[in-house]
Parts: structure tokens; C-alpha cells; sequence
């Protein structure tokens, strides 16, 4: 009996045909976008997504056409911390003129991210459907020309993976850890991820440094990784802060 | 996915797709040389890996809206809205917005109103004593 590769007749469904055309819209959607950067750290807590949005803030404030895409699809919050209108096409642009797409644009102000279908062993299609949402958000958002877009990843290394997978090539990474030896360790896991990816480390932004968190992990990372310390961010930053971090972008 | 009719060595061809409504589905295949017909049929869980795809077992008929997955699957608490009640409903005040829209929704859904509108919003202001929302 003839195997799958064997058969070879056209296949009205064209599945993977399908796949192909969702990767291609997602290409040409980005064509006008420079780079794209991620913003990650593989932990919860870090202070991704105030990173994300500062500097995305500074680096519009500096010229650039920047766009945050949200994909914390659990729990988003760069709408709120650009101030961002929901907008019935997105992108939405909040201040400074920062564009951005979130899941929160999508769900009712308080409400958990559900999707209709099968409540019964819904982890085996979850996944799948939040891969879909991440390959819409890139694919669907008419951002125009950005000069960088910004994506502001949930903890974990999932759903760089999926970006990954659906980019076709792995994106730029800059990493966030606050100074301690337990964030640095977890850090180290997900940087470790991305070099094995073939992620081009951009470097280490050190968040809420001082007062009660103690430790050297943004030094201890860049030398294992051979990777800048971009900046370190007082709990307290100011708008000269952020400045200096996109100018070494 | 594909369907090898083996008495003839031949690949099935897709023939049809039918989608009951119970969440499952039903695709049949036809064997080009002897004429027999196959039918696939995939339990809601299967049907539901698949949608989440965003793909379509046939083939897409028509090309993919934006946000077609996203807007077809999450879910939300309450009618839609219009491109022109989302815009208005962005100036109300940040910290009552979700209050507001609430409001809004409660009034669509005892009426049955599928879509808020600037119109059903003078409406609902105007009924409900809502002035300055």
C-alpha cells in the first residue's frame, strides 16, 4: 500500500496550501516593517511590558514609526500602558504615537481570554488557537511602515517558539531580568532558548534595580552570553532613562 | 490528511463538507476510479484542532477576513459594536468606561440588539436618563 508521500494527486483542501497562504499574508503584512524585536525574559514578574512600552514610547518620541505587538494574550496589558483607544481595525495608536494590537483590545474590560468550543480537554486545542491568534495579530494589522516593532511576549518560551515558527526566521531578542540570582537563572533558560533558535541577542536590560532586589544577574548573563548591559532601570525611571535605552538600540 | 482507496491504489478526492452545528464535521471523499465514497467524521475536540488552524477541510471558498479567527472564536460577554460606537465609546473617561459599556450591553441584550450603534447609544442615553455618556 502506497504511503502518505506517495500520494501526490492534487488535494481540493490544500491544507498545507492554506498554511502557506497564512505565512505569505503574514510576510507581505511585514514587508514595510524594518525589524522586529522581541521583548522577553522567561520569567513573570520582570517587568516586561513597562520595558516594552517605555522604550517603545522613547523610541517614537525619537523619530522612529514603532509599533508593541501584545502577545501576552493572557493577560495583556500594553493598551493600558499606552493609553492606547480600542479602535475597530486595529492597530490602535496610543501615546506618542505608538501603534499596537493586544488581545485586550479584543475582550470586554475583566474578562479572562475564552474561546467558544469544546470545554472537555481544551488544552488540546488552546494552544493551536493562541498560535492562530499570535499569526493574526502579524498577519492582519495594517501597520504600515514601522521602523521597529516591538513584541512583548508573556512568561514562558512558547510563544517565542510559535513567533518563531510563524516568522520563518528567528527574531531579535532583547532580554529583561530584574538583579536577582533567581531571575538570572530563569533568564539564562530562556536566553539559552533563543540562542539555540538562532535569536541575534541584542542585550540585557537590567529592571528594578535596587531597594529590596539584590544581585549582579544582568552582569552575570551578559558575560555568560558575550551580550551588553543595555541599561539598568531604577525603580523610579525618568523619560532621560528610556532615551538612553533606545539610543542604543 | 489523505485517502487512499486501496482495492484500486488510487487516492480519494475530497467530494464534500458538511458542518451539522454540534460542533462536529463531516467530509466525504470519493475514490475517482471505482466510485466509492468514504465519509470522515471528527468529534467536536477534532473539528475545534482543526478551525484553530484557521484552515478549512475543502478548501477555502473565499479569502480570509482579518481577524476572521480571533472574531469568530473569543469570546465576549455582549453584542457587537459598531467601528462608530467603539470610537465614541473610547472618549468616555478610562475609569468608568467598563461601567458604560456594560450599560450599553445590558440594554442591546434585553432588546435583542445584536450590534450597538450610535443610534441604540442616543437611545439607550435617552431611555436610561444617561446623559454625558
Amino acid at each position: 500500500m502506497r504511503t502518505y508521500h506517495q500520494l501526490t494527486d492534487p488535494d481540493r483542501s490544500g491544507l498545507l496550501d492554506q498554511i502557506g497562504a497564512q505565512r505569505k499574508r503574514v510576510a507581505e503584512r511585514l514587508a514595510g516593517v524594518r525589524r522586529i524585536v522581541t521583548v522577553m525574559s522567561g520569567k513573570g514578574g520582570v517587568g516586561k511590558s513597562y520595558v516594552t512600552a517605555h522604550l517603545a514610547r522613547a523610541l517614537a518620541r525619537g523619530g522612529w514609526g514603532v509599533g508593541v505587538l501584545d502577545a501576552d494574550l493572557n493577560g495583556p496589558t500594553i493598551p493600558g500602558l499606552l493609553q492606547a483607544p480600542p479602535t475597530a481595525q486595529p492597530p490602535a495608536v496610543g501615546l506618542d504615537g505608538v501603534k499596537c494590537i493586544s488581545m485586550g483590545q479584543f475582550l470586554d474590560a475583566g474578562a479572562p481570554l475564552s474561546f467558544t468550543g469544546p470545554a472537555a480537554e481544551s488544552f488540546v486545542w488552546r494552544g493551536a488557537m493562541e498560535a492562530s491568534a499570535l499569526r493574526e495579530f502579524l498577519g492582519d494589522v495594517e501597520w504600515g511602515t514601522l521602523d521597529v516593532l516591538l513584541v512583548d511576549l508573556p512568561p514562558g518560551m512558547q510563544r517565542y517558539i510559535e513567533l518563531c515558527d510563524i516568522l520563518g526566521n528567528p527574531p531579535a531578542v532583547l532580554t529583561v531580568t530584574i538583579p536577582t540570582p533567581e531571575s538570572r537563572d530563569a533568564v539564562r533558560r530562556a536566553m539559552r532558548a533563543a540562542v539555540d533558535r538562532g535569536s541575534e541577542l541584542l542585550g540585557i536590560v537590567e529592571n528594578m534595580v535596587g531597594r529590596e532586589f539584590v544581585g549582579t544577574a544582568a552582569q552575570d548573563l551578559a558575560e555568560e552570553f558575550a551580550t551588553p548591559v543595555l541599561a539598568r532601570i531604577p525603580w523610579h525611571p525618568t523619560p532621560e532613562t528610556w532615551s538612553q535605552l533606545a539610543a542604543q538600540l | 490528511m489523505k485517502f487512499l482507496c486501496v482495492e484500486c491504489d488510487q487516492q480519494m478526492a475530497f467530494a464534500q463538507r458538511e458542518l451539522p452545528g454540534d460542533g462536529t464535521l463531516a467530509a466525504t471523499f470519493k475514490c475517482p476510479k471505482c466510485g466509492r465514497v468514504v465519509a470522515m467524521l471528527t468529534n467536536p475536540m477534532e473539528t475545534q484542532l482543526v478551525s484553530s488552524l484557521g484552515v478549512e477541510i475543502g478548501g477555502r471558498t473565499v479569502p480570509a477576513e482579518p481577524f476572521e479567527m480571533l472574531r469568530a472564536n473569543v469570546v465576549t460577554g455582549g453584542p457587537a459594536w459598531s467601528g462608530d460606537a467603539q470610537e465614541r465609546l473610547a472618549r468616555v473617561p478610562s475609569f468608568v468606561r467598563g461601567m458604560v459599556k456594560k450599560i450599553y450591553a445590558d440594554y442591546a441584550r434585553e432588546r435583542g440588539i445584536t450590534e450597538i450603534t450610535p443610534a441604540i447609544m442616543d437611545n439607550a442615553r435617552s431611555e436610561l436618563g444617561l446623559e454625558g455618556m
